[in-house]
């Protein structure tokens, strides 16, 4: 299987995913 | 222990300026530098890589250095690294977890910076000795590790930012 940090466009994807569930860890952390 | 605010404003655009040009490289070498070099005819293709890839690199890491060390250093002068290390589990607040996060992202990017995709630059572009065959092996770690560093580039930047003003 290809690795997806291969593709710029799949970079820019995961790393808007992983903002997302980092904004949810803080929300959580917040309480 | 108190700072003067001019101080603490100094370190903080040190700590932009340096992340500007950290950032800017490094998404200039995945958005620009990277894509085009298959459409670079063979001739030209050292120009990139005996002259602007090592002038790159050079501002490229001493600009990650210098962000990581003005950040520490504005995170101290405030009281706040103990907080924003622990990623807001020291106080419950909001903004050190979202700048804690970033700042642990900040952090790998770093370290992925001066261990793993500087020595293996060294090796591709022929700065240092190696066998010919270790060469292609390099440039696609160097390549997959700064690629590893634009992903976390998105939610650092993020969570830099929006800590403060975030609408969530």
């Amino acid at each position: 299987m290809k690795n997806p940090l291969e593709s710029l466009h799949m970079t820019v994807v995961l790393g808007v995913v992983l903002t997302v569930i980092m904004v949810l860890v803080a929300q959580g952390i917040a309480g | 222990m108190e700072f003067d605010p001019f101080v603490l404003h100094l370190v903080r655009v040190l700590h932009v300026i340096s992340g500007v040009m950290w950032i800017g490289l490094l998404w200039y070498l995945n958005f620009v530098q990277v894509p085009t070099m298959p459409k670079i005819p063979d001739e030209m293709k050292p120009a990139i890589g005996k002259h602007i890839a090592p002038a790159v690199l050079f501002w490229f890491r001493w600009g990650a250095a210098s962000t990581v060390l003005f950040g520490l250093i504005l995170a101290w002068m405030q009281g706040t690294l103990g907080a924003w290390l622990s990623i807001g589990f020291a106080d419950g607040s909001f903004v050190s977890a979202m700048i804690g996060i970033a700042m642990w992202f900040g952090l790998i990017m770093a370290f992925n910076v001066w261990f793993v995709i500087w020595p293996n630059q060294k090796i591709a572009l022929g700065i240092v000795d190696a066998p010919d065959e270790a060469k292609p092996k390099s440039a696609r770690r160097a390549m997959l590790f700064s690629r590893t560093n634009t992903l976390l580039s998105i939610p650092m930047l993020y969570g830099m930012v929006a800590a403060q003003n975030s609408p969530f």
